[in-house]
């Protein structure tokens, strides 16, 4: 899970205080961090990833939403709303353009969801407003909920994978005793 | 040449036309935020501004009252691409109020976490944010579906930068271990030593994006006027974490000299205070005259390329790359010289280096003023302190790259618009997108986002 944002500009935080309240929250297995320089480090940020939580600010306006309105994206499967996303980071290369070139690039963890919170105030200085503040917590619920689970469908899975692959294995030595069987007669 | 802006041409006979402004969408891969105006009058460029928001200020009014040992911690949050540049210039200024020099190991690694830092915010720039426009592509995810090895690359190098920054630095963003007399922990030579193999690579990986660079058309770059060059300077070594300001003019002098021969200044279009040399007389008794001037790479390398490290110095040679380099486009060839130099340097620091016996000099607060200059990927980065007998910040300037070449983008800007005058709204827009982005003007340090307006007055 990874958090998005600049705590000196106001709303842009949002992402952090979503990675705070998520730090030590989370099962073993899932890394909480906080990514508060450019999107760009989400392409080094680690390699091997299964599944992506990403929290990051959107702009209200562009958004039209009020601020601290949630919105939830399947980047796994679809591309961002560039906009929306792009009027609201600080940063050259947005989340929308850095996923898109993880995409391009092949590390684009299948299972990538992507939240947003609508906020206003994005001056140096300014701190988080109560509506972002407020979705934040919602938001972190939402994670701890949607991690829960992945992980059971991640375990149900892997059994019904075993399952498979033991009956496979099964049916392939069946096939090879049947042919070496089949070759001595 | 003095970099002194061209003045308008005068208006020359009626309205040609009714009224039009002309706005395209958000210039992208720009670190910041901004707008860049041209207006043209009678078919004539009037006047090309660029607007900065600049968070510095803030961080000026925010650091009054703390602690001089936060000054590192605080201004490292004005830039998530080089926190380090911010916080090496910050520890300076206060060790030279201690009144204690950190040498030794302790300033090895410092030069060491900050060839990181250039490592990775050079890959940024040159593979995600500047090579697009010289390959036909809108943007690095264009770049990344036509040429997937290339941004590849350019990420092996970005991460080798954010490894040394955080072996060191203990994060690869906003590193943590820096403090004033030293470092919090110093790493152990079997940590640095995992830095080997990472630096080989991207050193390598390096010395192709100079080949790479050398063989892009800037044929069609504006040419600009050569600039007052500035960067700091050290006997035998490329300017990094240390050294005397000097110039193309003559000017050699310390940190503390800064105000005297530098004025900032504000300017109504923008919240960032535009920066321009005084008129002062040089070290030679000649008369500089006052106006914009250039930091950053080309500044560096026209100021210093003789003591580039052996394999960035013969890399460059390979090239054909001379200093000074006054075509700005060329900036993505010294940028990826650059990178050769980092890793190269950080492997030789890695091979002299040697565990120091305690990580920070002890150092008690004074009353007094101090100065920190650095090169910061962008450029020189200035910061002055004053703090009371307790330690406390009393008051904070700094001055960054950016701020300082807004001047030197803005005639940069004119030149470009009045050769491209006559090209269609949207490819004028685009040639001055790509002129601003030739100076990779901070994200973060000064701005978020850039739009172009083009203004056509009768």
């Amino acid at each position: 899970m990874i958090g998005l944002g600049n705590l000196c500009r106001g709303d842009d935080g949002a992402g952090l205080l979503v990675a705070r309240r998520l730090a030590g929250r989370v099962p073993a297995g899932v890394d909480v961090l906080e990514l508060d320089g450019e999107p760009a480090g989400l392409l080094t940020a680690g390699e091997r990833v299964e599944a992506a939580w990403l929290v990051d600010a959107a702009d209200a306006v562009r958004a039209a939403t009020p601020a601290g309105t949630i919105l939830r994206f399947d980047a796994g499967v679809r591309p961002l709303p560039a906009p929306v996303f792009a009027a609201a980071s600080t940063h050259a290369i947005g989340l929308a353009e850095a996923l898109e070139i993880a995409r391009a690039l092949g590390r684009l963890p299948e299972h990538t969801v992507v939240y947003a919170i609508a906020g206003r105030e994005f001056g140096a200085g300014d701190v988080p407003c109560r509506p972002v503040e407020a979705a934040a917590g919602t938001v972190a619920d939402a994670i701890r909920v949607e991690l829960a689970r992945y992980r059971a469908a991640s375990r149900r899975i892997a059994a019904a994978r075993g399952s498979w692959e033991r009956e496979a294995r099964g049916d392939a030595s069946r096939v090879q005793t049947g042919q070496r069987d089949g070759g001595e007669t | 040449m003095t970099g002194e802006p061209r003045p308008a041409p005068p208006p020359t006979g009626p309205p040609a036309g009714p009224d039009r402004v002309i706005r395209t969408g958000l210039l992208a891969r720009v670190e910041g935020e901004g707008t860049v105006r041209i207006r043209v009058r009678g078919g004539r460029v009037e006047a090309a501004r660029l607007s900065l928001v600049e968070p510095p200020r803030f961080f000026e009014a925010f650091l009054r009252g703390r602690a001089w040992t936060e000054a590192p911690d605080i201004t490292a949050r004005i830039c998530g691409i080089c926190p380090v540049a911010y916080q090496l210039s910050a520890v300076a200024a206060m060790e030279q109020i201690g009144g204690i020099r950190v040498d030794g190991p302790a300033a090895a690694l410092r030069r060491l976490i900050y060839c990181g830092e250039w490592l990775e915010s050079h890959a940024l720039h040159v593979f995600l944010l500047h090579l697009p426009d010289f390959l036909g592509h809108d943007s690095a995810v264009a770049l990344a579906r036509d040429r997937p090895e290339l941004v590849r690359h350019g990420l092996a190098l970005k991460k080798a930068g954010n490894t040394v920054m955080r072996v060191i630095g203990g994060r690869s963003v906003h590193p943590v271990n820096v403090r004033v007399g030293g470092w919090y922990r110093v790493p152990t030579r079997r940590e640095l030593n995992t830095l080997v193999g990472p630096l080989e690579r991207a050193r390598d990986l390096a010395a192709g994006a100079v080949r790479l660079a050398a063989g892009l058309d800037f044929a069609d770059r504006a040419p600009a006027p050569a600039p007052v060059l500035v960067a700091l300077a050290q006997p035998g070594e490329y300017p990094i974490e240390r050294g005397r300001i000097v110039s193309s003019t003559g000017l050699d002098l310390p940190a503390a000299d800064f105000d005297q021969y530098f004025a900032e200044e504000q300017v109504p279009w923008s919240n960032a205070l535009h920066s321009r040399l005084l008129p002062v007389a040089a070290g030679d008794g000649r008369r500089v005259d006052g106006g914009s001037y250039l930091v950053g790479p080309a500044a560096r390398f026209g100021l210093n390329a003789p003591v580039l490290a052996p394999a960035a110095r013969s890399v460059a040679a390979e090239t054909g790359l001379g200093a000074p380099e006054t075509n700005p486009s060329r900036s993505i060839l010294i940028r990826c010289v650059e990178m050769v130099h980092a890793a190269d340097e950080g492997l030789r620091i890695i091979a002299g280096y040697d565990e120091p016996d305690r990580p920070a000099q002890p150092v008690a607060p004074r009353a007094g003023v101090g100065y920190g200059v650095t090169e910061a990927p962008r450029g020189l980065l200035y910061h002055r302190y004053e703090t009371d007998a307790a330690g406390t910040i009393v008051s904070a300037r700094i001055v960054p790259p950016t701020a300082q070449n807004q001047r030197r983008i803005e005639e940069d800007l004119r030149g470009v618009a009045e050769r491209f005058l006559g090209a269609p709204d949207h490819e004028l827009a685009a040639r001055c997108e790509r002129a601003v982005r030739d100076y990779d003007p901070c994200i973060s340090c000064a701005t978020h986002f850039l739009t172009v307006q083009i203004e056509a007055l009768p």
